[in-house]
């Protein structure tokens, strides 16, 4: 039997789509004008995008037959799957602006939370101690990261190469709270039980960071040609001073770009800094003594221990939420920014 | 000018160098080392079946098991709410949309991995739970004989239903990203092969890139899996707990997980309790581990297999 062949008009699709959606709106706006109820965006795209799914499939089976109607059913659907991933992010963010707004300003980054009950107080302590944490896991990460991934590129061969890469990969799968704990078993060991401190932090916070770092910084280094090394040795140049002169100028801004990102990825880590570095609500300028309030953590801690003004409470948390995400998405935007400045030919 | 003939290009320097970068590799290895000797040591105290646990009267068997079942049950239903999802993500960016804004596309399906743990679950909890509650009324209505959806339904959302959908949500970028690598990397000679048979998108889809990208998938399923077994201010902001073993997915008791569980309890932590909680994150990442080494065993096979 002959499967029927029209040809459905290119504009066919498109037109459907946004008649289906016009009839969900008309029909989702009729309770929302008689009982004045919310208008349900939600709802309208749900209904449009089901209708919408249904009618093409049975259309396109109708006019072009089977095979073109599941190729049809199959492109709505993959694309719905997008559409859905998308739609968390957008509620995300826009929650988080909307509601960290009120209390983004300038009390809040610069007073500490110490005798502060109801409104008023800040986060200026723990944006302090974030900032103390993560640069003193940076000063560990980087340069153990970086010499791992020259000892992976330029020198490693043999059984330790082979464990080291094998261990990473291990690392990069640690759950941060396992980090925590170990950090936490380490130095209990040493300092007794109920130890809490900044640096301890950082300690947990290298453990996620490193495997970061050797990863991103193998595969830099792993492009960096073979000539421009070749050319160095051949002009007599020893290993060492190849790879500090040569190799690592090549491939500077990638590396630059896979640290910052190696930042942004520990900086909003809270489960292991809620473990050893505790939480607090005053100010702590040193990561080697007692606890030490971070951006996280404070997010967290507002919101799990509210006191009898809730909403202050609720407010500095989504404020503290804020300010985390538009540290961490600067940071990605700077990473990516720099690296698509920097990509063609950094080797002058 | 007469000097660099005679100085052969070993120098001491070398040394140096060779020495501080084979010990930055060994640091890695006996940091990893470090970690399961101190996580051990510290667990030793509450594995003794004579200690007496505040939090685990019964031993540390009875208390492991529940938050074991919690873990493996939140973290596999995220796994099978992602994976079609970032299955179609990846296709979507890999073949369906326009090559020019295809790696716009996918960066946006990044920015969910750069979003912290902790506001993730201040969404949660805020958010979506009140959103999802009214629906999980109309299943437990509808549904209700199902053990999945028995009542009585929480008034808040915070069930693990819910955990679940977060964690989805937070798996989904990393499980996208390698899906959409795996597609890409389709021999195009086979694709266009099967076009040219007459095959729609769909058919060349099924037929070429499917069958090639299949243990990729698998394997990008099994570290989904892994992030969301160790996931752990998500969890703990969003789920209301309790120590239970079932399968009803949207009451107020909610089995928990092993790390939300050290997260919650850690901070009121003494004694015995502290080992208990080091030893409960002990087996938790012996269980991420054995994941994550097989999903490193499935593509280290496959390159080999490729190789060939």
């Amino acid at each position: 039997m002959a499967t029927p062949v029209i040809r459905l008009a290119p504009w066919f699709n498109p037109a459907l789509a946004i008649a289906c959606l016009a009839i969900a709106a008309v029909a989702f706006s009729i309770p929302a004008t008689t009982d004045g109820t919310e208008f349900n965006i939600f709802g309208t795209v749900f209904v449009a995008a089901v209708a919408y799914a249904v009618l093409s499939f049975v259309v396109t089976l109708i006019a072009q037959g089977p095979r073109i109607a599941k190729d049809r059913l199959m492109t709505t659907l993959v694309s719905a799957a997008f559409a859905i991933a998308v739609v968390p992010l957008i509620s995300l963010i826009s929650t988080v602006v909307s509601l960290g707004l009120a209390r983004f300003d300038g009390t809040f980054f610069t007073s500490s939370m110490r005798n502060v009950v109801g409104e008023g107080g800040g986060a200026l302590h723990a944006v302090i101690g974030t900032l103390e944490i993560t640069a003193l896991a940076a000063l560990i990460s980087i340069p153990i990261g970086l010499l791992t991934a020259i000892y992976l590129v330029e020198y490693g061969r043999g059984r330790l190469a082979k464990w080291v890469t094998a261990l990473v990969d291990v690392m990069t799968g640690i759950p941060s709270i396992v980090a925590g704990l170990f950090a936490f078993s380490l130095f209990a060991l040493f300092l007794g039980p109920g130890v809490r401190m900044g640096f301890a932090g950082a300690i947990a916070l290298s453990v996620l960071m490193v495997p970061v770092v050797v990863r991103s910084a193998e595969e830099m280094l792993r492009i960096v040609p073979m000539e421009l090394r070749e050319a160095s040795f051949a002009l007599g140049v020893p290993k060492w001073l190849t790879v500090l002169k040569v190799v690592l100028p090549t491939a500077s801004s990638g590396l630059i770009t896979g640290v910052m990102i190696a930042i942004a990825r520990v900086i909003g880590e809270t489960a292991p800094l809620l473990i050893v570095a505790g939480f607090t609500q005053s100010m702590n300028y040193n990561p080697f003594d007692e606890r030490m309030m971070t951006l996280p953590v404070f997010v967290y801690y507002s919101y799990a221990s509210q006191g009898a003004d809730t909403q202050a409470y609720i407010d500095r948390a989504w404020a503290g939420a804020l300010t985390l995400i538009v540290i961490v998405m600067a940071l990605n935007l700077g990473a990516r920014i720099l690296s698509r400045i920097t990509q063609p030919h950094t080797a002058r | 000018m007469t000097k660099s003939t005679t100085t052969v290009p070993q120098q001491r320097g070398d040394v140096v160098f060779r020495t501080l970068v084979t010990g930055a590799g060994i640091t890695i290895v006996s940091t990893l080392g470090a970690v399961a000797t101190f996580l051990v040591l510290e667990s030793l105290p509450a594995l003794n079946p004579a200690a007496e646990i505040g939090s685990a009267p019964e031993g540390f068997v009875a208390y492991v098991t529940p938050l074991v079942f919690g873990t493996l049950l939140a973290a596999t239903m995220a796994l099978i709410f992602a994976t079609p999802l970032a299955i179609g993500i990846g296709l979507f960016i890999s073949h369906y949309a326009p090559r020019r804004i295809a790696s716009v596309l996918g960066y946006i399906v990044d920015l969910l991995a750069a979003i912290p743990s902790v506001v993730y679950g201040l969404w949660g909890i805020q958010v979506l739970a009140p959103t999802v509650q009214p629906l999980y009324q109309w299943l437990n209505e509808q549904l209700g004989w199902l053990p999945f959806f028995e009542g009585p339904v929480s008034g808040t959302g915070r069930t693990i239903l819910t955990v679940s959908f977060v964690l989805a949500i937070m798996i989904l970028p990393i499980m996208s990203a390698l899906a959409r690598e795996i597609f890409l990397q389709t021999p195009t000679l086979q694709e266009e092969a099967a076009l040219a048979l007459g095959a729609t998108r769909w058919e060349m889809i099924r037929m070429a890139v499917i069958p090639f990208a299949k243990s990729g998938l698998l394997s990008s399923a099994m570290l989904g899996l892994g992030r969301a077994l160790g996931e752990t201010m998500a969890v703990a902001m969003v789920l209301s707990p309790a120590a239970v073993i079932t399968f009803a997915l949207i009451t107020p008791t909610n089995p928990s997980t092993i790390a939300s569980t050290i997260a919650l309890d850690f901070p009121e932590a003494a004694g015995l309790d502290v080992n208990a909680l080091i030893a409960a994150g002990l087996v938790l990442f012996v269980i991420t581990m054995a994941v994550n080494v097989t999903a490193r065993n499935i593509i280290t096979r496959n390159a080999r297999k490729g190789a060939h």
